[in-house]
């Protein structure tokens, strides 16, 4: 398990405390399967798609719905990683974060974006990406597709595909891998 | 040991754990993607303010470190200390005052005087200050833009990136550093950084020029230059210090060449492969041969270059959760 949201609990000296698995690895696949055709067809010509995957929780999932879009389209879908830690609003709330790569090989400009994450929460990660994406170009569309949407959003942001939603507390932790779901709590260790 | 410079002054190398030292290294490595982009900048320091005070001359680590706080979105304020009060007269520590007064977050700062950067640290506690190098003490960003460029090199000869092989790169690694040592804040900065990361490190120089307390340096003192210069796999040179006196410290400088300078006959002695780095500037023909400076695998042009993202590094994980900040 290392998901973004982990990643910064580690940080602040929080581990992840399992309460239950929610989505088994199966579960996952089956929804990534689901969301591919969901994104066929609303897109129907996929030429002009690129995947974006957030790092790093958003990587594994945007990695498999290329490989299922290409399978799908019969073509190489554009795979890209977006690394935001450092168009971030909370730097002076959290610590740093580790930034990860960004990795966009073609030109964005014109082309129909889909952001992949692990977890959709506040909201403030995928407004990062929104301002970090127009610097690499200027996008015709942009949609998000996410594994988990556990709510409590503080920005007007939703997502177009969505793997699970999952009604949590604030004082929840999901933590959503290739592996399955899990829910659970942070505590100091 | 001090583990990590994140919210934390940067005076001085000498105490940064190896962990330290990655964590920069990591952070720089994102910067270079960032500087590799059509729009070279990020919000990350947007509404931080860095002051840049350089009681020395000095170009390129100050266009350097301007160019980065800009890539990051800070506002820079430069005082160019030859047009300012300091030529009036004014301390160090009234300066300091009078600019914090403005309401900066960090000062990068280059003085004459070794210890000047931590005795401002001490002037304005709420602010990060980074050395950009003090005397004959310190020049920590000269030193982590040197092992930067080293582990970037490496990493591509092996095909690895950077941020994959942490400080692997460095153990058993053979740094012979020459030269000026006794006047070079670089050569305290690497020996740092590079004893930090796991590798070896001679220094060549002549008697004069090494310094009086080298004996408790981590380093050996190499006896034999050419034998020396084959055992390296790094050869970082220093330029003779003329404003610092070193002209005095060798008989001529043609001796100290024939004796000290990498001239191309060593270079073309050296085992395949070494790597050839001077901190710039380069005062051709006397530490250097001027054909030496311009050889594949002398890497001087790519440290300049490593400048930007190091210290784009360094400011954001200094000024990122800065005492100030997270105050509010």
């Amino acid at each position: 398990m290392s998901t973004s949201e982990e990643r910064q609990a580690r940080q602040r000296g929080l581990t992840f405390l399992v309460k239950s698995q929610l989505l088994t690895s199966d579960d996952v696949a089956r929804a990534l399967r689901r969301m591919a055709h969901e994104i066929v067809e609303h897109h129907h010509e996929l030429t002009d798609l690129s995947i974006i995957g957030l790092q790093r929780g958003g990587e594994p999932f945007a990695r498999t719905l290329v490989s299922l879009l290409s399978e799908l389209a019969g073509g190489d879908v554009p795979l890209g990683l977006l690394d935001v830690s450092f168009y971030r609003d909370d730097l002076s709330l959290n610590p740093v974060p580790d930034s990860a790569m960004t990795a966009i090989g073609h030109d964005l400009t014109g082309r129909q974006v889909v952001l992949v994450d692990d977890v959709l929460f506040t909201g403030r990660t995928i407004r990062a990406a929104l301002n970090a994406l127009m610097d690499w170009g200027r996008p015709r569309s942009v949609q998000l597709a996410v594994m988990v949407d556990r709510g409590h959003r503080e920005l007007p942001i939703r997502p177009d595909y969505v793997g699970k939603n999952l009604p949590t507390s604030l004082d929840e932790a999901i933590v959503a891998t290739l592996e399955g779901v899990w829910i659970g709590t942070r505590a100091a260790p | 040991m001090i583990d990590s410079i994140r919210g934390a002054n940067l005076l001085t190398l000498d105490g940064l754990s190896r962990e330290a030292i990655v964590e920069v290294l990591d952070t720089a490595e994102s910067f270079v993607e960032v500087n590799q982009r059509a729009i070279k900048k990020v919000p990350a320091l947007r509404g931080r303010v860095v002051a840049s005070l350089f009681f020395e001359e000095s170009t390129r680590t100050r266009l350097s470190f301007e160019t980065a706080a800009k890539r990051l979105s800070a506002d820079v304020l430069s005082l160019a200390v030859a047009s300012s009060s300091v030529k009036k007269g004014e301390s160090l520590r009234d300066t300091i005052t009078t600019i914090d007064a403005l309401g900066i977050d960090a000062v990068v700062m280059r003085h004459q005087s070794s210890g000047a950067a931590e005795q401002v640290s001490r002037y304005v506690p709420h602010v990060r200050v980074i050395n950009a190098g003090d005397g004959l003490h310190q020049h920590p960003t000269q030193g982590l833009l040197d092992v930067f460029t080293v582990r970037q090199v490496l990493g591509e000869r092996s095909g690895t990136s950077g941020a994959e092989t942490g400080a692997e790169l460095f153990a058993g690694l053979r740094v012979l550093i020459v030269g000026d040592i006794r006047h070079s804040r670089v050569a305290r900065s690497d020996i740092a950084a590079y004893v930090a990361l796991g590798a070896t490190v001679r220094v060549a120089a002549p008697g004069t020029l090494l310094p009086e307390d080298v004996a408790s340096w981590p380093v050996d003192v190499a006896d034999d230059f050419d034998e020396a210069l084959r055992w390296a796999d790094v050869v970082g040179l220093l330029r003779l210090q003329h404003e610092r006196g070193s002209g005095s410290f060798v008989p001529s400088l043609a001796e100290f060449t024939s004796t000290y300078g990498l001239t191309i006959e060593r270079a073309r002695a050296l085992a395949p492969g070494t790597l050839i780095m001077h901190p710039g500037p380069m005062n051709r023909g006397v530490e250097i041969d001027s054909r030496v400076a311009d050889l594949p695998s002398a890497v001087i042009a790519r440290q300049v270059s490593n400048g930007v993202p190091i210290r784009m590094a360094v400011l954001y994980l200094t000024l990122a959760g800065s005492e100030r900040e997270s105050g509010l």
